[in-house]
């Protein structure tokens, strides 16, 4: 295995997994251990997928010894590239590649969330399909459950079936712990203090699906994860806030 | 002499162009020489004189003046006609000004030109200014991937300086972003203002906010024109799709908005949906969705028009019961209601809805008073 190094391209200082997942744009991967990718149960149906199968993954696993010419070469190691990828997606969601994912989200390695009120809640990459060359790669937020896209464009071309549609919400089945509590603060819009009637009608609806939603939880006596879950309190609140508010418009005219 | 617009690069388009303040407009010199659009900025602003001077690119002048003067010149400029000799004669003293006082009067410009973009940018040459801006895409595009990379607009969350940083408002999920670039985000949201993101909807209720999605990528790898096309397309299959809703019942302004142009990023569709292996996640999970209101728009907006819909339950409590009708009326000319012992019991339960209801439709009638795009609420109702 180490003669790999000195008979191939000098760009290969390292094993080729540590030099792919080091390499630039690659920061949402993380790394497959050996004995998943060397057990074929875990490649199952992948070789379909992928070109030039074996020798893609001979490079995968640093046995890659065959003499050919360079435009060969970037086929196969595009093609490694792609199979790399397919088996991260399968990867993630084993134990060891969630423990490894946890750590990378913890850090923030997905980036942070760009919604003001989620107030920098790290994000985890996923896919919008299962499919290879289907969409590229999103990142979803815990706090809002919503989907964005990178603002990298290094990171807006990677497959989002290297990542798969099941992997974060897996995550979050396995660690319950680190849901985030939800918040309900949002962005009301104004003008000249004034709220705008259309925005605030759209909203006081959401906000009465949203009751409902505490509603039909808490009937089931399930914990709705809202930060401040007090409800009778909570909405004698926002009742003194309207009446606030409604003075203040009233007054004006 | 008196103003630099003849100048090659002034003060305003150097500021402008420097790295991190492509948001700003270029605020017009007349605008800022009107002395009304300065109201009450003074206090805000250290040495607000001489950062007016250096904004404006007023050159010292000959004749001599004591600092003693300071005072009067400033009553001079609240007087108004004075104000603008009284800028030009202020500048003498930049012959003796040292290099920190340099630097504190830059700043000091930085902060009052700032405070004067908030104001401009509602103004009717500044909008129009942002308008082209905005077109251009210069304050880039919505990160949600249910928004198609509809464009934003830079906005504060507070119009006091030194609290937050801009944001980047979406009117297609009306949520606020933090801006992708880190040199934003050191940009003072204050400049921008609470109320220039949607006055500006207000101002162009025509323009199709959904808009964006396929223009995006063209106009990021190709050039203007291709993206110009695929808004002409995008346009297009809006008003067809606003057709559609017509057929269903449904009409083409809500709540003084083009329907097709409220929150088009959010309802049906729009919604992220977990699901593991293609199953979706149930909401009784713990880890299941508990925030998809926070994107829902009804099928039928109709649901949105509190006043219609406040005037149907009116009815509705009046067939019912005769009673109700008194109570309504107490409730239409007070806001308190339950003042009547009588119904006091009935009233209170139903107390908050009026309330709110009634809330929306006053400030409906601020807006009509107002002349605001949103007195087409009146008749949708």
């Amino acid at each position: 295995m180490d003669d790999f190094n000195s008979e191939t391209d000098s760009d290969y200082t390292s094993y080729w997994r540590d030099w792919f997942i080091s390499s630039r744009g690659n920061e949402y991967f993380c790394e497959i251990d050996e004995e998943y990718l060397t057990d074929r149960f875990n490649l199952t149906g992948l070789n379909t997928e992928v070109q030039y199968y074996q020798y893609a993954l001979d490079l995968v696993t640093d046995v890659f010894d065959l003499d050919c010419d360079d435009d060969m070469r970037e086929q196969i190691e595009k093609s490694a590239r792609h199979l790399y990828g397919l088996v991260h997606a399968r990867y993630i969601v084993t134990t060891r590649g969630l423990a490894k994912m946890l750590e990378k989200y913890k850090k923030g390695d997905f980036g942070k969330c760009p919604r003001v009120m989620c107030e920098h809640q790290p994000l985890l990459p996923m896919g919008l399909s299962d499919n290879p060359n289907v969409k590229p790669v999103k990142l979803y937020c815990s706090k809002c459950e919503d989907i964005y896209n990178p603002k990298s464009s290094r990171h807006a071309s990677i497959d989002g079936a290297y990542f798969g549609t099941s992997f974060h919400n897996i995550l979050f089945q396995v660690y319950p712990a680190l849901v985030p509590p939800k918040s309900i603060r949002r962005y009301e819009p104004r003008v000249f203090g004034f709220r705008v009637h259309a925005a605030a009608a759209l909203q006081r609806w959401q906000d009465a699906r949203r009751e409902e939603l505490k509603d039909r939880l808490h009937k089931l006596k399930i914990d709705s994860g809202f930060e401040d879950d007090d409800d009778g309190e909570r909405e004698d609140e926002e009742e003194e806030d309207e009446a606030g508010d409604m003075d203040v418009v009233a007054t004006n005219p | 002499m008196s103003s630099s617009s003849q100048a090659p690069e002034s003060w305003i388009t150097s500021f402008c162009s420097l790295l991190g303040h492509e948001y700003f407009a270029e605020v017009s010199e007349d605008f800022i020489e009107d002395d009304f659009n300065l109201t009450g900025l003074q206090s805000h602003v250290h040495m607000y004189k001489e950062a007016l001077e250096m904004i404006l690119d007023v050159e010292p002048e000959e004749d001599e003046e004591d600092e003693d003067e300071d005072e009067e010149e400033e009553e001079d400029e609240a007087l108004g006609d004075e104000g603008r000799l009284g800028y030009r004669r202020a500048g003498d003293r930049r012959h003796m000004r040292m290099a920190s006082d340099l630097s504190v009067i830059e700043s000091s410009a930085e902060l009052l030109y700032g405070l004067i973009h908030q104001r401009y940018i509602t103004s009717r040459p500044g909008i129009q200014q942002m308008a082209e801006k905005y077109e251009l895409q210069h304050f880039g595009v919505c990160p949600r991937v249910h928004c198609n990379g509809c464009r934003v607009l830079p906005v504060g969350c507070s119009d006091t300086p030194g609290q937050d940083t801009v944001k980047l408002f979406c009117p297609s999920c009306l949520d606020v972003y933090t801006p992708p670039n880190s040199r934003f985000q050191s940009l003072d949201g204050a400049f921008f203002g609470t109320t220039f993101g949607c006055l500006f909807f207000m101002t162009f209720p025509e323009l199709d906010v959904g808009r964006g999605g396929d223009s995006f990528l063209t106009a990021t790898t190709g050039g203007t024109g291709s993206a110009t096309n695929a808004d002409r397309a995008t346009r297009s299959g809006a008003s067809s799709s606003s057709a559609n809703q017509l057929q269903h019942g449904q009409p083409t302004t809500i709540n003084g908005v083009i329907s097709s142009n409220l929150a088009p990023g959010l309802g049906q569709g729009k919604i992220y949906e977990p699901r593991i292996y293609g199953f979706k996640v149930s909401e009784r999970a713990r880890s299941g969705p508990r925030m998809k209101w926070l994107r829902m728009r009804p099928d039928d907006i109709t649901e949105l028009d509190e006043q219609r819909r406040f005037h149907e339950m009116q009815q509705q409590a009046a067939h019912d019961d005769g009673d109700d009708e008194a109570e309504v009326d107490v409730s239409m000319s007070s806001n308190q209601p339950g003042d009547n012992a009588a119904d006091a019991i009935a009233r209170r339960k139903k107390a908050p809805i009026r309330r709110r209801r009634q809330g929306a439709g006053s400030g409906v009638g601020v807006a009509v008073g107002g002349g605001s795009p949103m007195d087409t609420n009146g008749a949708a109702g």
